[in-house]
């Protein structure tokens, strides 16, 4: 079995400009946040992002690496709406494939499984249809049924944050979901996943078999990232980091803001950005005390 | 002592909310806002006690947790629904929802998605999210906090929730499982007439026709509208233990 480890640095190698990258979690749950800094950090540009959208949707907006989302929500969860997504649909800077939840999942599932198009009831008589002209109906060869043909998405390259891996590429989830982050990973040629903690391939039984949901399979790269979905949430290994979120959100609000926070946070690497969120949390309870 | 004397807008609202849940048998009850949340516990507690709740996350709950929290707050799990089967149980239409929203329209269509032209919106909003699904596999009743004529339009931008118009036009069979209930927000309760028509069905206590009629963006019937009960001693007694806090009167201001 091959060793897949990969630096965090090595990322851009692997993804190249107009690639649809999918992106795993949920809102502002378990996002592969690390990776998608180290984006940030390329000259990567030309993206179609595919995802049930948190706060990378906004980041990597407001850093003109997007050409096109592909989503059914984007939202910070406990902040409902993403000040950079808002401004990038707004402007028209970005195109947009909005769709329903289910409809989402199954063109992941029809992506997974190699059909051009699922069968969908969801979508039927919505503006869906409207917003997104390509998207067809197919009438049931058996009844009286119309269901929307909700055509399959591959990825070239799914990016995903677990809380356990091997070097191998197999990964575990130790918090409550899964959320889809093994269906990104069958939609798409390759996936690159970073992990709270690479483990020996046997302490992953320490847990219930049932969180072994990424498989080496499909996995091309494995990149350890301690505190990599920061600043959302990785339960058990931590919650989301509210404060800074909002902090986040306030700054992304105002082009002024903005440009301290990307200063302050994103100007140096993945070291540099662990430390001024720790020096973040410091000041402000310094200035509590 | 719990008395019903100094009755809240809010814990009226909670009432009528709860009422939408009454007959939905053993499904899982999805509840978006404050004010719905307590009227599921509350339709669990008294008049629907089969009906299923969430910790709004992952856990149905035996026990549900204190309000606004997770399992990990409390309460007893009874089940395990990550994200991917609640897509799976809304297609089997063992499901109810109550959602907020941004727009209705005279239909019943439904906005969350964005204001203004898709194209390029004068505001993006956080997307249909599973609005369409929803509205096509199961009941779907609407919690609207502000009854104002932005929210009841004429026409709304983006049909998320699919209204009766669009549903009665549809000529597959697939619509079949369409099922709108009613439309509860901080002013009246709202249902649906033989047209498919949003109509008045109750005034809550001190709110006139006349009130109703200015904050609603289109003409609607008030003609038939009796007055919104209010909750008993017994549900009183129990909205108020559900939300120790209040937090229902913070997302109803009147």
């Amino acid at each position: 079995m091959s060793d897949k480890t990969l630096s965090l640095e090595d990322l851009p190698h692997h993804i190249e400009s107009g690639m649809t990258v999918g992106i795993g979690g949920w809102g502002s749950r378990r996002k592969p946040m690390a990776l998608v800094r180290q984006l940030l950090r390329s000259d990567v540009t030309d993206l179609t992002l595919v995802t049930l959208g948190g706060p990378e949707v906004g980041l990597l907006c407001a850093a003109g690496k997007v050409r096109k989302i592909i989503y059914g929500f984007v939202s910070l969860d406990s902040i409902p709406l993403d000040p950079h997504f808002q401004a990038a649909r707004e402007s028209a800077s970005i195109e947009s494939a909005e769709y329903d939840e289910g409809m989402f999942v199954a063109a992941l599932r029809a992506g997974a499984s190699r059909l051009s198009f699922l069968p969908s009831r969801a979508g039927l008589e919505s503006d869906v249809l409207t917003m997104n002209p390509d998207l067809k109906t197919v009438a049931s060869p058996y009844d009286d049924d119309v269901y929307v043909a909700v055509p399959g998405v591959r990825m070239d390259v799914s990016l995903i944050h677990m809380n356990r891996g091997d070097v191998h590429g197999n990964g575990q989830y130790l918090g409550p979901d899964p959320y889809f982050d093994d269906l990104f990973s069958r939609a798409s040629e390759r996936t690159i996943m970073s992990v709270e903690k690479i483990v020996e391939t046997s302490e992953l039984s320490d847990h219930p078999f049932q969180t072994m949901v990424i498989n080496r399979m499909y996995v091309s790269g494995v990149v350890e990232t301690p505190r990599g979905a920061h600043f959302t949430s990785c339960v058990p290994d931590y919650d989301r980091d509210e404060k800074f979120q909002k902090h986040y959100a306030t700054a992304a609000r105002d082009a002024a803001a903005w440009q301290e926070f990307e200063q302050a946070f994103l100007a140096g690497d993945e070291a540099s950005y662990q430390q001024a969120v720790r020096d973040f949390h410091t000041a402000a309870s310094e200035e509590r005390a | 002592m719990t008395t019903t004397t100094d009755i809240t807008r809010a814990e009226v609202c909670v009432t009528a909310c709860s009422d939408a849940w009454r007959d939905s048998g053993e499904v899982l009850a999805h509840a978006v806002g404050i004010v719905p949340s307590i009227s599921a516990r509350l339709a669990r507690l008294t008049h629907s006690p089969d009906l299923v709740l969430t910790d709004g996350e992952c856990f149905l709950m035996a026990e549900p947790p204190p309000l606004g929290a997770s399992a990990q707050a409390g309460g007893t799990i009874e089940s395990w629904v990550p994200f991917g089967q609640i897509f799976d149980i809304l297609s089997t239409g063992r499901r109810h929802s109550m959602m907020g929203a941004s727009q209705i329209d005279r239909y019943g269509n439904h906005n969350i998605s964005s204001i203004g032209d898709w194209r390029r919106p004068k505001r993006q909003l956080i997307g249909v999210r599973g609005a369409p699904g929803n509205t096509v596999n199961h009941r779907v009743d609407y919690w609207v906090s502000s009854h104002t004529s932005r929210v009841f339009v004429e026409q709304v931008d983006v049909v998320c929730g699919v209204g009766h118009d669009r549903a009665r036009a549809h000529t597959s069979s697939s619509l079949r499982f369409h099922d709108l209930g009613v439309v509860v927000t901080d002013l009246a309760v709202l249902d649906y007439d033989a047209e498919g028509l949003l109509k008045v069905r109750s005034l809550h206590p001190g709110v006139s026709a006349e009130q109703v009629r200015e904050a609603t963006g289109f003409d609607i019937d008030v003609s038939q509208a009796v007055t919104t009960r209010v909750p008993d001693e017994h549900e009183l007694e129990l909205i108020r233990t559900i939300d120790p806090r209040g937090l229902r009167d913070r997302e109803v201001r009147v």
